[in-house]
C-alpha cells in the first residue's frame, strides 16, 4: 500500500486556515520558451488526497505545467514546493522519486516491452540492487524481482489487463495502451498522481472505466491527483476543484460548479478577446 | 607538399616535466606559427582546401538528410563510386565531357534504384534503420563498385596539373585552388537553391515531415530522386577533386567518416554549417598535425577531427549552426 | 505436434520469469549445450574448429556485448573494434607482465580494463544521443587504434608492432600458443561465451534490462518516472565494453595467435554491427545468429562456386561478400527489421501450431 499517511481529505466547505500544508504549492512559475511565454505566473496548491483538475482551451499551457512539476521543464521564474520543501530544480527522475508519477498526453509507453515489463518500469524505482546481483540474477536479484512482480500483479488485477500481460505494448489499441499507462504510474506507488488527458479519444465506455479506475485509485489508496482533461463531464464528476488556464495564466480556480459558470472561463473557450 | 617542421624549436630548460609538457603544447606551437609566417600561410591554405573537400562530402549528407531526413552514410561510398566509374569509362577511351555526362546519368540511376530499393520500402521507419540500410548500401556499392571497375589505385586526370605556384612568397598548388573554388561555387548555388525557389522549400518540407509534406501534395518520390540525384553529383565533384589529388582508391569512402565531423559541428541540415564546419575540421587538422603532432609522434589526422567534434559537441550538442532541439513529452 | 505446450501450466511468477518458460525448450538448449562441450572437440576437423566453430564464439561475445549496448540500451556504437582492441592489448599486456597469472583471470582483468575505457567513452552519452552519439564513438575508435599503434610499450617494444599470445595452459591442458589444440581453445572459447550469454540473459530480463529498454524507447518518459540516465547509460558502455574487451583478448589469444592493429580497426566494429543488426537487435539468441551467419557466409561464397564447377578469384568473393552483406542488411530491415531472432521465433510460433493453421 503507498506510504502517503491518510491525512485529512479537504472536503469542499472547510475552512481555509484549517486545511494542513498542501502537498505541492505551485507559486508564481514563469516559463517561457524564446519568444514564446508559455506559462506567466501560475499559482496552485493541491492538497494531500484531492482530486483537481486543469483545465483550458488548447495550447494554455496545461502540460507545461505538468513538465514543470515533473522536472523536466525548469521555470524562469517561481518555485515548486513538493511536501513542504523547494523542489524546482530537481531532476525528472529526482521528481519521481520523492513520489510523483504521470501520464503523458501521447502515450509514452515503451514499445518494444511487454505490457507486464512496462508496469514493471514503473517499480524500477523501488528496486534497489546492484549489477553483480542481477548478472547472478538467483538470490536476492530473483527475490527482489518476484515481490515487485507480485505487487505489479496487484495492479494489473486492479485495471483488469490480466488478459494483455504478454503483449507487446506496440500492439494494444489506444485506450488499453492509456489504461496500461495508468497502470504503470500506480506501480510507482505514488503520492501524487499526474495525468495527461487520461480520456483522450476515448468512446463513452471506455471513458467511464477510466473514471472509475481514477475514483478507486483516489478512494483506496488515497493518492492526490491532479488531471488535466477536455471532457466537462468527466471533470465535473470527479474532480474536487478546477483550475483553468488560458494563454499560460490561471484565470479561475474553485469548485467546479462555480468555475463553469465563471464569465472568464466562458470567454476563453469560446475564444472571446479578453486581458 | 611543403615539409613538416621536426621538433619543436624550443631550448630546453631546466624544470619539471610537467612545464616542459604545458609548453610543449601551450607555448612551442604558437611561437613555431609566428616564427614562420610564410610556412604557416600555406598549413592554413592546405587546411582550408581540405576542410573544403569535406565540406563538399558533407553537402551531400546535409541534402539528404535535409530533404528526406535521411542520414545517408553511403554517400563517401558515393563519391568512391562516381570516381570510379568516371575514370573507368574514360580508360575505356571514352572522351572526358561523354565520360561526365554518363557518369552523372549513371548517379541518377542509382537514385532511382535507391528510391526504389531501399527508401520506399523503409519510408516509415526510423531514422536508426534508415541510417543502418544506408550502411548496408554503403558495403554493397563498395563492393559492386570495386567489382565492376577493379580494386586498384586509378589516376585521374581531369587536366589540371598537382603543381605550384609562388603568390607573393607563398605555395599555392592549382589543384587544392580548383578544388576549393569549385567547392565554394557549388556551396552558393546550392544554398540559393534551398533558400530562394519553390523547390528547395518543398524540399524542406519534405525532411521536417514526410506524411505531412506527402498530404499536402508533394511528390515525394520524385524529391528524393531529385536530391539523390543533386547529391550523386555533389558526390561526382567531390570524387574528381579528391581523386585528381591522391588517386581513386578504396579510402576514398572512408572520407564519408572524415565528413561526420564536419556535420557534427556544422549541423545536419544546413548548407553554410557544412563549409564552416569543413573549414574548422580542416584548417584545424592541418594545424594539429603539423605543430602540435610531433609531440605525440604524429599522425593525429586519424582522430583529431573526431576528438575535436566530441568537445564541441559536449559544449553544443547541435553543432554551430543546428536549432537547438526543445525536446516535447 | 512435436512441440505444444499444452499441460504446462505455470503456478508461480518464478516459472513465469524463467529464461526457457517452455519444458521442451529447456530441455533442448541444456541438450544442445551439454553436446557442444562434447562433440565437435571430439568430431569436428581442424578447420571447422579453427575456421568456424571459434571465430562464431567470439565474435559472438562481442556481438552481445554490441547488442547489449545498441539493441538494449538503444546507444549507437561504432566503437567496437577498438573496445576489443583495449581487451586484446591488455590481455597481452598482464599476460607477458605476469606468467603466473591464470589465463581465465587474465581475460577478466583485460574486460574490467575495457570496461574503464568504455565508461570514459560513454560520459558523452548524457548529452549526445543518436547519430552524434555513433561520431563520438567514432572518436573513440580512432583514437584508441591510433594509441596502441603509436606507443610500443603495448606491443612490449616487438619491432613488428605485433603482439603474440603466449603460451598458456588451464588444468593441465595448452590453451593458448602454437601448441594448443583447436579443440582446447574452442571449449574455453564456448565456456566463456556460454557463461557470459547466461548473465546477458539475466541482466535483460530483470531491472538492469528494463531500465536499458526504457532509456531506448522513450528516454525523456523514462527519466520522468525515475529512469537515471546517466548511470543506466555508463552501466551499459561499461557492461558492452567488458564484452567486448574479454572477446577481444579472446580474438588474440583464442584465435589469432596474433595480431596488429589492424584486426581491430573499424572494419571490425561494422562487421560487429552486422552481427547485432542481422541477428537481431536486442536479442541474446540473435547475437549468436547474427555471428554465426555473418562467419558462414563467405565460407559459403568460398565453397559453393567449387561445387558447383564455378571458380571465383579471391579479389571477387570479397567484393561479393561486402555485396551480399550490404544487400542482406537492407534485405532484413525492411523485411524483418528484428533479424533472424525474430524469424526464429515466428518459426517456433508456426511449429507450436503445426499441423494447425492457426
Amino acid at each position: 500500500m503507498p506510504g502517503a499517511a491518510q491525512e485529512e481529505i479537504s472536503a469542499p466547505g472547510t475552512v481555509a486556515g484549517a486545511r494542513p500544508e498542501p502537498l505541492l504549492r505551485v507559486e508564481g512559475i514563469s516559463v517561457h520558451f524564446g519568444a514564446v511565454q508559455a506559462l506567466s505566473d501560475v499559482s496552485l496548491d493541491i492538497h494531500r488526497g484531492e482530486i483537481v483538475a486543469i483545465i483550458g482551451p488548447n495550447g494554455a499551457g496545461k502540460t507545461t505545467l505538468l513538465n514543470v512539476i515533473s522536472g523536466f521543464y525548469h521555470p524562469q521564474r517561481g518555485r515548486i514546493i513538493f511536501d513542504g520543501k523547494d523542489r524546482t530544480d530537481l531532476k525528472p527522475f529526482e521528481v519521481a522519486e520523492l513520489g510523483v508519477a504521470r501520464t503523458f498526453q501521447n502515450v509514452a509507453l515503451f514499445k518494444g516491452m511487454t505490457v507486464l515489463d512496462n508496469i514493471m518500469t514503473g517499480r524500477l524505482l523501488k528496486m534497489r540492487g546492484h549489477f553483480l546481483l542481477d548478472a547472478i540474477y538467483w538470490g536476492p536479484a530473483r527475490r527482489q524481482e518476484l515481490a515487485h512482480r507480485a505487487a505489479v500483479e496487484r495492479v494489473i488485477d486492479f485495471l483488469e489487463i490480466q488478459a494483455i500481460r504478454k503483449t507487446p505494448a506496440g500492439r494494444l489499441p489506444y485506450g488499453l495502451q492509456k489504461r496500461v499507462e495508468l497502470a504503470r504510474a500506480l506501480a510507482a506507488e505514488p503520492q501524487l498522481l499526474l495525468l495527461d488527458e487520461p480520456m483522450a479519444g476515448m468512446n463513452v465506455e471506455e471513458k467511464e472505466d477510466m473514471c472509475r479506475f481514477v475514483l478507486d485509485v483516489h478512494d483506496e489508496f488515497g493518492t492526490t491527483i491532479a488531471l488535466i482533461e477536455h471532457d466537462m463531464s468527466v471533470v465535473m464528476d470527479i474532480s474536487d476543484r478546477v483550475a483553468v488556464l488560458d494563454y499560460g495564466r490561471k484565470i479561475a480556480e474553485g469548485a467546479p460548479d462555480a468555475v463553469r459558470a465563471d464569465r472568464a472561463v466562458i470567454d476563453a473557450y469560446l475564444g472571446l478577446a479578453h486581458d | 607538399m611543403p615539409c613538416a617542421p621536426t621538433a619543436p624549436s624550443s631550448t630546453p630548460i631546466s624544470g619539471s616535466p610537467m612545464i616542459e609538457l604545458l609548453r610543449g603544447v601551450l607555448v612551442a606551437p604558437f611561437a613555431d606559427m609566428a616564427g614562420n609566417l610564410t610556412f604557416l600561410t600555406e598549413v592554413l591554405f592546405g587546411g582550408v582546401a581540405a576542410g573544403l573537400m569535406y565540406s563538399l562530402v558533407a553537402l551531400g549528407f546535409v541534402l539528404i538528410f535535409k530533404a528526406s531526413g535521411v542520414f545517408n552514410f553511403a554517400q563517401g561510398v558515393m563519391v568512391l563510386f562516381s570516381a570510379l566509374t568516371l575514370v573507368g569509362l574514360m580508360e575505356k577511351g571514352v572522351p572526358v565531357p561523354l565520360a561526365l555526362g554518363l557518369t552523372f546519368l549513371t548517379m541518377v540511376a542509382l537514385a532511382f534504384a535507391i528510391e526504389r530499393i531501399v527508401l520506399r520500402p523503409l519510408v516509415n521507419q526510423p531514422q536508426i534503420i534508415l541510417f543502418m540500410a544506408t550502411i548496408g548500401l554503403n558495403f554493397f556499392l563498395e563492393g559492386f563498385g570495386e567489382m565492376a571497375w577493379g580494386a586498384n589505385v586509378k589516376k585521374l586526370d581531369i587536366g589540371i596539373p598537382d603543381t605550384s605556384f609562388i603568390v607573393r612568397g607563398v605555395q599555392v598548388n592549382r589543384l587544392e585552388l580548383t578544388a576549393a573554388l569549385t567547392a565554394a561555387v557549388l556551396v552558393g548555388i546550392l544554398a540559393v537553391f534551398f533558400q530562394r525557389t519553390k523547390i528547395g522549400r518543398a524540399l524542406r518540407a519534405v525532411a521536417d515531415d514526410h506524411e505531412a509534406a506527402l498530404s499536402i501534395g508533394i511528390p515525394l518520390k520524385t524529391i528524393w530522386v531529385v536530391v539523390w540525384s543533386v547529391a550523386g553529383l555533389v558526390a561526382l565533384v567531390a570524387g574528381i577533386m579528391w581523386g585528381a589529388k591522391s588517386g581513386v582508391q578504396f579510402s576514398l569512402s572512408l572520407i564519408a567518416l572524415k565528413s561526420l565531423p564536419v556535420l557534427i559541428l556544422g549541423g545536419f541540415t544546413s548548407v553554410p554549417g557544412a563549409i564552416a564546419g569543413g573549414l574548422i575540421i580542416g584548417v584545424g587538422e592541418k594545424l594539429g598535425e603539423v605543430y602540435w603532432g610531433p609531440l605525440v609522434g604524429g599522425a593525429i589526422e586519424n582522430w583529431f577531427a573526431y576528438v575535436l567534434a566530441l568537445a564541441f559537441l559536449l559544449v553544443r550538442p547541435q553543432g554551430l549552426f543546428g536549432e537547438r532541439i526543445i525536446e516535447r513529452v | 505436434m512435436i512441440y505444444r505446450e499444452t499441460g504446462q501450466f505455470k503456478s508461480s511468477y518464478a516459472s513465469d520469469q524463467a529464461i526457457f518458460p517452455i519444458v521442451q525448450d529447456r530441455v533442448l538448449v541444456l541438450l544442445g549445450i551439454a553436446a557442444a562441450f562434447v562433440v565437435p572437440p571430439l568430431l569436428a576437423n581442424e578447420y571447422w574448429l579453427q575456421a568456424v566453430l571459434i571465430p562464431l564464439l567470439i565474435y559472438a561475445l562481442a556481438a552481445i556485448g554490441l547488442n547489449l549496448l545498441t539493441g538494449y540500451a538503444g546507444q549507437v556504437s561504432l566503437g567496437t573494434g577498438g573496445f576489443m582492441a583495449v581487451g586484446a592489448y591488455s590481455a597481452f599486456k598482464f599476460a607477458t607482465s605476469f606468467p603466473q597469472l591464470d589465463i581465465i583471470l587474465v581475460f577478466l582483468l583485460s574486460g574490467l580494463m575495457a570496461a574503464a575505457v568504455g565508461l570514459v567513452f560513454g560520459v558523452p552519452s548524457l548529452r549526445i544521443k543518436g547519430f552524434y552519439l555513433a561520431v563520438a564513438t567514432l572518436a573513440a575508435q580512432f583514437f584508441l587504434v591510433w594509441l596502441f599503434n603509436k606507443v610500443p610499450w603495448f606491443v612490449n617494444y616487438a619491432a613488428s608492432g605485433t603482439i603474440t599470445a603466449p603460451p598458456r595452459s588451464l588444468l593441465g591442458v595448452m590453451v593458448t600458443g602454437p601448441e594448443a589444440s583447436a579443440g582446447a581453445r574452442y571449449v574455453v572459447a564456448l565456456g566463456l561465451v556460454a557463461v557470459f550469454a547466461l548473465v546477458a540473459k539475466n541482466l535483460v530480463r530483470g531491472r538492469v534490462g528494463r531500465s536499458w529498454m526504457a532509456i531506448r524507447d522513450r528516454d525523456i518518459a523514462a527519466e520522468i518516472i525515475g529512469v537515471r540516465p546517466l548511470r543506466t547509460k555508463l552501466l551499459a558502455f561499461g557492461i558492452s565494453s567488458f564484452y567486448c574487451g574479454v572477446a577481444g583478448a579472446e580474438f588474440v589469444f583464442l584465435y589469432l595467435g596474433s595480431a596488429e592493429t589492424l584486426a581491430f580497426d573499424i572494419n571490425l566494429s561494422f562487421l560487429v554491427l552486422f552481427m547485432v543488426i542481422i541477428g537481431g537487435l536486442g536479442s541474446v539468441l540473435g547475437s549468436f545468429l547474427g555471428a554465426g551467419f555473418i562467419v558462414l557466409v563467405p565460407i559459403f561464397l568460398t565453397n559453393v562456386p567449387h561445387l558447383i564447377g564455378l571458380s571465383l578469384p579471391v579479389a571477387l568473393q570479397k567484393q561479393m561478400e561486402l555485396m551480399v552483406f550490404g544487400a542482406l542488411i537492407i534485405f532484413f530491415l525492411i523485411v524483418e527489421p528484428n533479424g533472424l531472432a525474430r524469424l526464429w521465433q515466428i518459426t517456433k510460433e508456426k511449429l507450436r501450431l503445426w499441423p494447425f493453421p492457426h
